[in-house]
């Protein structure tokens, strides 16, 4: 056992610090959020210089070979920084789901174009709230002259709006339980319809609607007619990269708080030096530090676990707890900065909400912590 | 000791009822309804205030010779809860609440046959003029000065979070006329025409996206002696006693409940695909609600002591802490309640009057905005950390 990180791991992080101090100050975060795509395309093309694109992807499809950790480690540095380049969309969930399902041709094209920074994707899935899960699909496909004709409406698509080709979750006819899959939409196929607007604290969502969109034969990814255990495991890992990204915006309001308490005067002395600021910067540190380390702990396992139960056991217990050290951080940040700390004059806001969409996304904390209670209740040892 | 209306206590309530029923519209309701700030902007309080003042109700707790409608403390509660519960619009309390009793209390004749007809119709529109850079929790620390000169003062420095300055015409302030050992005896209660030369207004917007509150700089701005309230240099009691008024004063359980009512509503419908099904966020509501029936019982507690003539107690300190906390613990369900429509973020204001169809409907937007502004609540009027600090000084003797 050995949980520091190799020099390797080290020199990732330093690289990713380094440009995001370089990148990411709050005058560039404001115009990045002006920008009709929410994110800057020069930033994108770093990425992809950079090799973090391809950080996931295997060494055979020409990737770079990292798993999760070194995913939590760059996820933890965009975070710190409020990066809101669709890397989740495009690398961990599209890049991935392709990577997983895709057919080796559809690998062979699609993944050098995601790691050169050439494709951005989406994941357009839900259609309903998140606590109805993941099997709450009925958008739906028919097969059609040598294609494909896919009709229904997606919600809270993350980036739909900067991508090249939306992958959306449709269900087959007739095939009764085992029928669903995954299909490559390009944006601007007809009947697509895409709705946008910015996103919470930064980025944008939308809303895709399909009206009787027709696909080519090879549009379908892979051949299974079974992709839901493959969602499920994009999603897990998906949500143990979000909770290192989570454990980085927690650790820059901790940052800014601590500061921030140390320099701000009242009745003639530093906000800091009243027991109970210092109690409560004392309890934010350790929801920092547990944040961390349950990002940590999920990146090391989330790969490894063998079996589903195993992992969707991490992934859950990582959203929830980590999702309630954020609540605590976030609203604690908020309040030691008094009235400064409701404006938009500082950075803490986008963090904020940074953090409600964190909680929001993929099942709330009650979700992931029913969903924990019912895997673990049920694994107990004979 | 009864909780139920005497037969005249509810004569009077059917007839607040008849009255809303009569003269709140349908717009008005809906634009309050969607109103994600603290207060209504002046447009939608507007034919709202004007209804009620020509039937003499705009000053809930002001008494007869003043213009008030003389109620006792029951039919105030009555009131309150009535409006609260149709969704009127949020009055002001800046003049109304808050300078409208000091100056009943310690302004001149002249002040008070001024002033007080003025804010009853809606004419005048206060801001308040405490809060400063750096002078916050610890406002006696205050350094806007105001210097005598001839017939006037000559007030020079800043406030900040004014809230409503760019819709007000007047400012109740607390500024410096004089250095004093302990500070809060050089401080003045003075009331600045907002038009006057020297004052200008920079916005700051709220992490929400609204604009709400100010800074005010004050550069060489002469207001007149007359402008003066009660003695130079008491500013600070006066102050103070409006203070009290802002937190303990008011009942906050009746727009609470009403703000319970609206997730309520939203976790039974299709908007949220009925998030009530959900075992959590039911026994969430129902948490709030037993939070908020103690609230009101305090509340009531207080005001049937205010009604006997006795003095409410220490009872009242706990009652903006425990408001504050149960407000924010219903705008957090609210969140909860939209799910993934959480994502979206709309900055645009107000939401009543988008002029196209949003990605989601407004009833969703608002719940995110809505728990943005929320965060505030703890902040402003006295602090979460101050007013502990309050009850374990003043109530405990600590
Ligand atoms: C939305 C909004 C509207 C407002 N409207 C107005 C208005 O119209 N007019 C006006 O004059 N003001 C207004 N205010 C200002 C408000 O009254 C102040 O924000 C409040 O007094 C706190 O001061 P501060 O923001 O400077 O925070 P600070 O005093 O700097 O406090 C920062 C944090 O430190 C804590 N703290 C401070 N001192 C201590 C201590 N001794 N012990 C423990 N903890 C401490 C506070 O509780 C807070 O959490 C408004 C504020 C907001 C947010």
């Amino acid at each position: 056992m050995d949980l520091a990180p190799t020099e390797a791991q080290q020199m990732l992080r330093h690289s990713i610090e380094r440009f995001v101090a370089e990148h990411y100050d709050s005058a560039a975060r404001r115009r990045a959020m002006q920008a009709p795509e929410g994110f800057k395309r020069d930033n994108w093309r770093r990425f992809a210089e950079l090799g973090w694109l391809g950080l996931p992807f295997a060494e055979q499809v020409g990737g770079f070979g990292g798993g999760p950790p070194e995913v939590a480690i760059l996820m933890e540095e965009l975070g710190r920084g409020l990066a809101t380049e669709p890397y989740l969309s495009t690398v961990l969930l599209g890049g991935a789901l392709i990577a997983e399902c895709g057919s080796e041709e559809q690998q062979g094209t699609l993944l050098p174009a995601i790691m050169n920074g050439e494709r951005l994707l989406s994941f357009a899935h839900y259609e309903t709230d998140a606590r109805a899960g993941l099997s709450a699909v009925r958008t739906m496909v028919r097969s059609e002259d040598q294609g494909w004709t896919l009709h229904g409406r997606k919600i809270a698509v993350l980036d739909a709006t900067s991508a090249d080709v939306h992958l959306v979750s449709a269900r087959l006819p007739d095939q009764q339980g085992r029928d669903l899959a995954l299909f490559l939409v390009p944006k601007d196929a007809a009947g697509v319809r895409l709705r946008e607007a910015p996103r919470l604290g930064g980025g944008r969502v939308a809303e895709l609607i399909f009206e009787q969109v027709r696909l080519p034969a090879n549009a379908r990814l892979g051949t299974s007619a079974d992709v839901l255990p493959a969602i499920e495991a994009v999603v897990d890992r998906a949500i143990a990269a979000l909770g290192a990204e989570a454990a980085g915006m927690m650790r820059a309001m901790f940052d800014a708080t601590l500061a921030y308490t140390k320099v701000r005067n009242q009745f003639g002395r530093p906000l800091a030096a009243n027991q109970v600021i210092r109690h409560r910067l004392a309890d934010m540190y350790i929801q920092c530090e547990e944040a961390q380390a349950m990002a940590a702990r999920a990146a090391l396992l989330i790969g490894n676990e063998a079996n589903a139960t195993e992992r969707s056991l991490v992934a859950s217990g990582a959203k929830v707890k980590i999702g309630r050290a954020a609540r605590y951080v976030a609203e604690q940040a908020v309040q030691l900065h008094g009235a400064m700390g409701v404006t938009d004059e500082l950075d803490l806001g986008f963090y904020f909400k940074r953090l409600l969409v964190f909680e929001a996304l993929f099942g709330s904390v009650d979700f992931h912590l029913q969903r924990h209670a019912a895997l673990f209740g049920n694994s107990c040892p004979e | 000791m009864s909780l139920s209306l005497t037969p005249d206590e509810l004569r009077f309530r059917d007839e607040v009822r008849a009255f809303i029923a009569a003269h709140l519209s349908p717009e008005s309701r809906r634009a309050s309804f969607l109103n994600v700030s603290f207060f209504s902007d002046p447009d939608i309080v507007a034919p709202w205030q004007k209804a009620l003042h020509e039937r003499g109700w705009v000053a809930p707790g002001w008494p007869h010779e003043h213009g008030g409608p003389g109620w006792s403390a029951a039919q105030r509660w009555i009131f309150e809860s009535e409006c609260a519960r149709a969704g009127a619009p949020q009055l002001s309390p800046m003049g109304i609440k808050m300078v409208g009793p000091v100056l009943m209390r310690f302004g001149t004749t002249e002040q008070k046959k001024f002033y007080l007809p003025r804010i009853l119709s809606g004419e005048d529109r206060w801001c308040q003029g405490y809060s400063e850079p750096g002078s916050g929790s610890d406002l006696a620390s205050l350094k806007t000065r105001a210097v005598r000169r001839g017939e006037r003062y000559v007030v020079n420095g800043t406030k900040i979070w004014t809230t409503h300055a760019h819709f007000a015409n007047r400012m109740f302030a607390l500024v410096r006329t004089s250095d004093e050992p302990r500070q809060q005896d050089g401080i003045s209660f003075l009331l600045i025409d907002m038009k006057s030369p020297g004052i200008t207004i920079r916005p700051i917007m709220m992490i929400s996206g609204d604009h709400d509150v100010n800074q005010v700089f004050f550069d060489d701005v002469e207001v007149p002696l007359a402008n003066l309230v009660g003695e130079e240099g008491r500013g600070w009691t006066y102050g103070k006693y409006l203070l009290e008024f802002e937190r303990g004063g008011g009942v906050n359980s009746p727009k609470l409940k009403y703000a319970l009512e609206k997730v309520r509503l939203l976790a039974n419908s299709d908007l949220s695909c009925h998030a009530i099904s959900r075992p959590e966020i039911a026994t969430k509501l129902s948490e709030i609600e037993l939070d908020l029936q103690t609230l009101e019982f305090a509340e009531l507690k207080v005001l049937s002591a205010l009604q006997r003539g006795d003095n409410p107690g220490p009872v009242s300190s706990i009652l903006k802490l425990r408001a504050s906390e149960v407000h924010q613990a219903i705008t957090r369900v609210g969140v909860e309640i939209v799910g993934q429509n959480a994502l979206v973020e709309e900055t645009r204001r107000p939401l009543h009057a988008l002029d196209d169809e949003p990605l989601i409907p407004e009833d969703v937007l608002s719940a995110v905005p809505r728990h943005l502004n929320g965060r505030a609540n703890t902040i402003f009027g006295g602090s979460s950390e101050i007013q502990r600090d309050i009850i374990a000084r003043q109530v405990l003797g600590l």
